[in-house]
């Protein structure tokens, strides 16, 4: 239950193990969250990051969660809800896919728009109908810059998230008026385990600096926040450039 | 009713979300507003939940009766009353609300209805007294009432320059007066810490009335409050305004005076005299911290005062007071000590972690926070600052297992 100064007291992710969700974790431990439920894929990394919440003070619950078997979500997120009110709900799963590879084998491709897409929408309505049950809360949806506008370099990914992106939009409109915030994210290119390896994007930014502008956008119960904020307007101009041209720029 | 269950409601005076229930069931209980007995003789009053203190003080003042203790509006219900255990300026003589009640007719989550008196079932009357509407729907009490010659207060009033003199005087005046109470300059800092409006008071006798008042002494007839209307910016009260507001406060109050004739709203509720006064904070609202701390701890409420002053947060309302006994309520907020309650507007940027700071000390002195007025404070430090809270939680889980009364308070809290 958030408090006068609105500041949540439990957060659950779906994806635990996203380097955005744990700096999102950690800004939110440091304030009045107390209860953490990270839902992933068991693995080392979402061990650790347990165990980094919970040295910072957390009760941090850790459950599996497999965004490929959408059957399995809402029994797993109504447990999480099950034990307490949930007052943030953080949607960070998701895969980058390798473009090149992916256009040769299709059912990889498949693979990405599943996880992304699929299992998003899965997640994203058991979430909402179990804030809704509860009368109260924030959801948050982690879209991306490359929903804005599908380049030829990785559209199979930025498909998936301009899919989501719309779904969560209309999803937010449908619950304004119940008192549930959803909350699109579209972060920039972001230094994560995601994107290591790869060369560095121009208005590069990091992922506590997306949790700080995800924390901003919570409290302002903000529909959309870019992250940096600065991508909207040269995002808008990309999104207009006439089709010759954005084919020829070496996107 | 649904799996996010039920909170009773009475007026809606408290600070917080002791009366809220998200996604939940809240019950008003402002229909249950007959006094369903009043006996002239003894001041015994069997009222429903939802009548008001004002309705019981209109009611037993005709016949020479006042309620035994009121906090500082008479629009809160007598349920409400007993759930926060409500005090006033006459704790150090009389305790709290609780103390005055007979008996209770509490509806548990079983669907019983049972009378429950401190002596037929002194765990559940307890746990109820100040248990926040969390052990069942209390559907009437028997409430005692204290004898009045007058409906007018003698009141006596002293400015003081600095908290210790404000201190000492009101220990003195403890002993001479029932009802006492300082009003503080929260921003005046250095020799001027917690300089001071102190007033005193008990009720007139009717030969300490002016001769054209002996007629009718017991007359009541508060006028119509003015209603505030929703048009504030929500940063009118800040620092520079209240420093004005509090010097000329300060400055109008007479150095000494005594004998001074005032009417039960005057003397006792001055937040009813502008109905919807929280408005004038504007949209983001405000919130109380009111906090306890034992009488050798008196050094706490000096350094709360110099934080607040050297921070310049503006408290509109800041109140100092002296309780007397420890209430027998699991969750019963007053103590034997000094209690500080101030108001502050929310937007106040850092306020957050100021109060958090503040908390860790009021706890390392063993005090506690009034659960009918924080709307923020951390869940941990609950059980230190109320030790009886192991039994409450037992209590309701024997009489309410399935947690059927909830509100977003006890879900904040964990209670």
């Amino acid at each position: 239950m958030k408090n006068a100064f609105d500041q949540p007291q439990s957060l659950l992710i779906l994806g635990g193990a996203s380097d955005i969700a744990l700096a999102v974790a950690r800004r939110m431990v440091a304030e009045r969250t107390r209860r953490v439920v990270l839902a992933g894929r068991p693995s080392p990394a979402l061990s650790a990051a347990a165990k980094d919440l919970r040295a910072q003070g957390a009760e941090v619950e850790e459950i599996a969660f497999d965004a490929l078997r959408p059957e399995t979500h809402e029994q797993v997120i109504d447990a999480a809800f099950e034990l307490g009110d949930i007052d943030v709900v953080l949607m960070a799963f998701g895969v980058l896919g390798d473009q090149e590879n992916d256009e040769r084998v299709p059912m990889e491709a498949v693979r990405v728009a599943q996880v992304n897409y699929v299992g998003a929408v899965s997640a994203a309505l058991v979430s909402s109908n179990a804030l809704r049950r509860q009368g109260h809360g924030h959801l948050v949806v982690l879209s991306s810059v490359a929903g804005e506008r599908a380049r030829k370099a990785n559209f199979i990914y930025g498909s998936t998230k301009a899919g989501l992106d719309a779904f969560a939009q209309g999803l937010g409109d449908k619950l304004a008026n119940e008192d549930i915030h959803v909350l699109v994210v579209r972060p920039g290119f972001v230094q994560t385990k995601m994107t290591a390896g790869m060369a560095k994007a121009p208005m590069a930014t990091t992922a506590d600096a997306v949790a700080a502008d995800i924390l901003q956008g919570i409290a302002k119960r903000s529909a959309v926040v870019w992250s940096p904020s600065k991508l909207r307007p040269v995002m808008s101009v990309i999104r207009h450039l006439p089709r010759p041209v954005f084919r020829r720029l070496p996107l | 009713m649904g799996s996010r269950g039920v909170i009773p409601r009475g007026l809606g005076r408290s600070y917080g979300d002791p009366a809220q229930n998200c996604g939940g069931t809240v019950l008003d209980t402002t229909g249950l507003n007959h006094i369903v007995e009043f006996d002239a003789e003894s001041g015994l009053a069997v009222c429903e939940a939802g009548v008001s203190l004002d309705q019981l003080i209109s009611r037993g003042l005709s016949a020479g009766w006042f309620v035994p203790v009121t906090p500082g509006t008479r629009q809160v219900t007598v349920g409400g009353a007993i759930a926060a255990d409500v005090h006033g300026k006459n704790h150090h003589e009389l305790g709290s609300f609780g103390r005055h009640v007979k008996a209770l007719r509490l509806l548990t989550a079983d669907g019983t209805v049972r009378d429950v008196t401190p002596r037929t079932e002194p765990e559940l009357f307890w746990a109820t007294v100040g248990g926040m509407g969390l052990t069942g729907m209390i559907l009437s009490a028997t409430v005692q009432l204290i004898p009045v010659e007058s409906s007018l207060v003698s009141v006596r009033t002293d400015r003081t320059p600095d908290l210790d003199t404000c201190m000492e005087l009101m220990a003195d005046l403890d002993a001479e007066y029932p009802y006492t109470v300082a009003w503080l300059d929260c921003l005046a800092r250095g020799r001027n810490l917690g300089r001071s409006v102190v007033t005193c008071g008990s009720f007139a006798s009717v030969e300490e009335l002016p001769e054209r008042k002996r007629q009718a002494p017991l007359q009541f007839s508060p006028g119509k409050p003015i209603t505030a209307p929703d048009v504030f910016p929500r940063q009118l009260l800040n620092t520079a305004t209240v420093k004005v507001f509090n010097e000329f406060w300060y400055r109008k109050a007479p150095l000494h005076k005594t004998g001074q004739l005032q009417s039960i709203s005057t003397f006792f509720h001055p937040l009813d005299a502008l109905a919807e006064w929280n408005r004038v904070y504007g949209h983001t609202g405000m919130l109380q911290y009111q906090f306890v701390v034992p009488f050798e701890q008196a050094d706490v409420v000096r350094r709360v005062l110099q934080r607040i002053s050297s921070a310049g947060v503006p408290s509109f309302l800041t109140v100092l007071k002296r309780f007397g006994a420890e209430s027998q309520g699991y969750l019963s907020f007053p103590k034997p000590g000094w209690t500080l309650a101030m108001d502050f507007p929310t937007w106040i940027p850092g306020l957050s972690r100021l109060l958090d700071e503040l908390d860790e000390q009021v706890l390392a002195a063993d005090g506690r926070l009034y659960l009918a007025k924080d709307s923020r404070m951390r869940p941990e430090h609950l059980s230190a600052m109320y030790p009886r809270l192991d039994r409450f939680r037992a209590l309701r889980a024997e009489v309410d297992p399935e947690g059927v009364f909830m509100s977003d308070q006890a879900r904040r809290l964990a209670l």
